[in-house]
């Protein structure tokens, strides 16, 4: 009853191909980024902040950056874990090198590096697909991981091998290192994930996003109509790296603090973000967010109901948890192989319609 | 029927010869289409028509001969030069873009029209939204010529056979063709939808001038549309003539119902 289109004409192409065209949804998507900037800082303590937050907006702007690879234009990467890398280490040596510059344009710099580093390790893509593709992003993880285990220069020789981040600051509130201010951190993460996830949905419903989608649907149809298939995959590595990069770099230096490469960038990194966008859903931004709410939020909350809740021993739980993490994930793919944006998608066509069957 | 404007030779194949490892498929091809016409390549399964429309957009890399479109002689065409220089195609298995929707399939075909950058795209303002109200606005064009407004925004794949075929039609013309080739456009239709694309395909020809190639199995179609006949046997070329003449080709009518071998 109250999700209905009913008497909500448009006129004109615009208001057609507004983002949300459905006047419901702006309310919603609105009310999200009121919650989001104007609530929650006030609501949640640091835990949750730290814990939580934090990690789902990072995870979901690197699961984003994926699901443009391969959620839109078809091409599977195992590498998400590296390319993550590559971001924390460039803010790294750039924070160290050009502190100067500012926390922000840092951030986009790594992303940009990353950017470049995906483009040229897309390379192959041109000639494979499928799971062989994603052999040979394999080849990128554990060749770019070796790399900064191997030469001393990636972590400025450091003794332990580990790289840890400077204290800088972003209009005035320290973001990173041990002294960061939690909500200033939030509020610095939420600001460009809502930033680059709009600019996400924005190239996803033009040209280049179609051309994605196109290459990824029939890519032999997509030549003929004049997609280049060398420009349209190599963009999607480049668009896709930067996001990767971005987050890795705030995974990095606003999260972490301190990383060592084979331990916070491995494999399991790119299967989780992985998992996140085909639970989520792949070609859906929104899905992105689900998916990484998800694989964040779940385990934190059964750990959070078996220990302290049911007084579970602590390695008992995470067994437990492991077992009920990947019997949902099970479910779920069962229920809606399309991921939650499609089960999100289908509620929507149903509340329509409510209470009318058809 | 009205007068047809038929004007210069827009395409002209010259002894294309195609052969992968020691199949030969087009034996010595040489025919054209002139500016405004509907051409019609016919001939038993296996004929080599699908590899000549290959061939004509550069999916095919002919070993032989060559290939002149609009004044311009190439040794063999590329996807993308074909695409840029105007020639559009539907495939004989439709080839839509299934997880995308009716409008953004078309959209996806007037691609060759839009230019703004990423930087534009991502920021949807400015230039890229302009191009994109713009495009739309053809693009609706497209639809309304086709009568598909109702399935706009529906996802293609989920759409019935025959609807597939028009949408697969309209992103082609979103590309404003000069030369379309259509491989089987009325195969697995029932009459009713065939004589929708009839129709479709002899407006196409009419109100947008442009020039069709196609490939159909049902003579009856064939005849009717079009103005001249290729036909190919075996990588051969039969005949090359109007319908009337075609029909009754000795050559035609053997290849078509077999000859008893001595």
């Amino acid at each position: 009853m109250i999700y209905r289109e009913t008497g909500q004409f448009k006129a004109n192409y615009q208001d057609d191909q507004a983002l949300f065209p459905i006047e419901q949804d702006r309310y919603v998507i609105f009310g999200i980024l009121f919650l989001v900037f104007g609530v929650v800082p006030y609501l949640m303590n640091e835990y949750w902040l730290n814990a939580i937050l934090l990690p789902f907006l990072i995870y979901s702007l690197a699961a984003l950056g994926l699901n443009i690879l391969t959620g839109y234009c078809g091409q599977l990467s195992l590498g998400t874990g590296a390319f993550m890398a590559v971001g924390a280490f460039s803010i790294y040596k750039l924070m160290v090198a050009v502190p100067d510059l500012g926390f922000i344009p840092l951030v986009v710099l790594s992303g940009l590096i990353t950017a470049a580093v995906g483009t040229l390790f897309g390379l192959p893509s041109l000639r494979i697909k499928g799971f062989y593709l994603a052999v040979a992003t394999l080849a990128a993880q554990f060749f770019l991981i070796w790399l900064f285990n191997k030469v001393g220069w990636f972590y400025n020789y450091s003794a332990s091998g580990m790289i840890n981040s400077p204290p800088m600051t972003v209009f005035g509130f320290t973001i990173t290192g041990p002294e960061g201010n939690m909500t200033a951190k939030y509020y610095l993460v939420a600001a460009i994930v809502a930033v680059f996830a709009l600019a996400a949905k924005n190239i996803a419903r033009g040209r280049i996003g179609r051309n994605w989608m196109a290459i990824r649907d029939m890519d032999i149809a997509a030549e003929l109509i004049g997609v280049r298939p060398l420009i349209a995959k190599l963009s999607a590595f480049a668009v896709s790296s930067f996001y990767v990069g971005m987050a890795g770099a705030l995974y990095f230096a606003v999260w972490l603090g301190s990383a060592e490469a084979t331990e916070a960038f491995d494999i399991n990194q790119s299967f989780l973000v992985l998992f996140m966008i085909i639970i989520g859903g792949l070609g859906s931004v929104l899905g992105s967010f689900l998916g990484a709410a998800f694989l964040v939020i779940l385990p934190i909350m059964l750990k959070n109901i078996l220990v302290d809740g049911l007084g579970t021993d602590s390695a008992l739980a995470t067994h437990l948890e492991f077992i009920i993490v990947g019997v949902l994930i099970i479910g779920f793919l069962i229920v809606e192989p399309h991921g939650l944006a499609r089960l999100w998608r289908i509620a929507k066509e149903k509340l329509r319609l409510w209470p009318f069957p058809y | 029927m009205t007068e047809r404007n038929i004007g210069d030779v827009i395409l002209k194949v010259d002894n294309i010869s195609l052969s992968f490892g020691v199949m030969k498929v087009l034996d010595d091809i040489s025919f054209d289409i002139r500016q405004g016409e509907i051409r019609s390549i016919i001939g038993p399964n296996g004929a080599g028509k699908s590899s000549m429309l290959n061939v004509i957009n550069g999916f095919y890399h002919p070993q032989q001969g060559s290939i002149t479109f609009k004044g311009a002689t190439r040794r063999q065409m590329a996807p993308q030069v074909a695409a840029s220089q105007g020639i559009a195609r539907t495939f004989q298995n439709i080839a839509l873009f299934k997880g995308m929707s009716t409008l953004d399939n078309i959209m996806t075909g007037r691609n060759l029209k839009m230019k703004t950058n990423l930087f534009w795209q991502a920021l949807h303002i400015g230039p890229a939204r302009t191009e994109e109200l713009e495009n739309r606005e053809a693009a609706e064009k497209i639809i309304d010529f086709l009568d598909i407004q109702a399935i706009r925004k529906k996802p293609v794949g989920k759409l019935p056979y025959g609807l597939q075929k028009r949408v697969e039609l309209g992103r082609a013309l979103a590309a404003e063709p000069e030369l379309l080739l259509l491989d089987e456009p009325m195969a697995g239709m029932n009459s009713e939808e065939k004589e929708d694309m009839c129709r479709f395909i002899l407006d196409v020809n009419s109100e947008f001038g442009t020039t069709i190639a196609l490939i159909e199995h049902d003579m009856g179609v064939v005849m009717d549309l079009s103005d001249r006949v290729l036909v190919l046997d075996y990588g051969k070329q039969l005949a090359d003539d109007i319908p009337d003449k075609v029909r009754s080709n000795q050559d035609v009518i053997d290849a078509y119902l077999g000859v008893p071998h001595e």
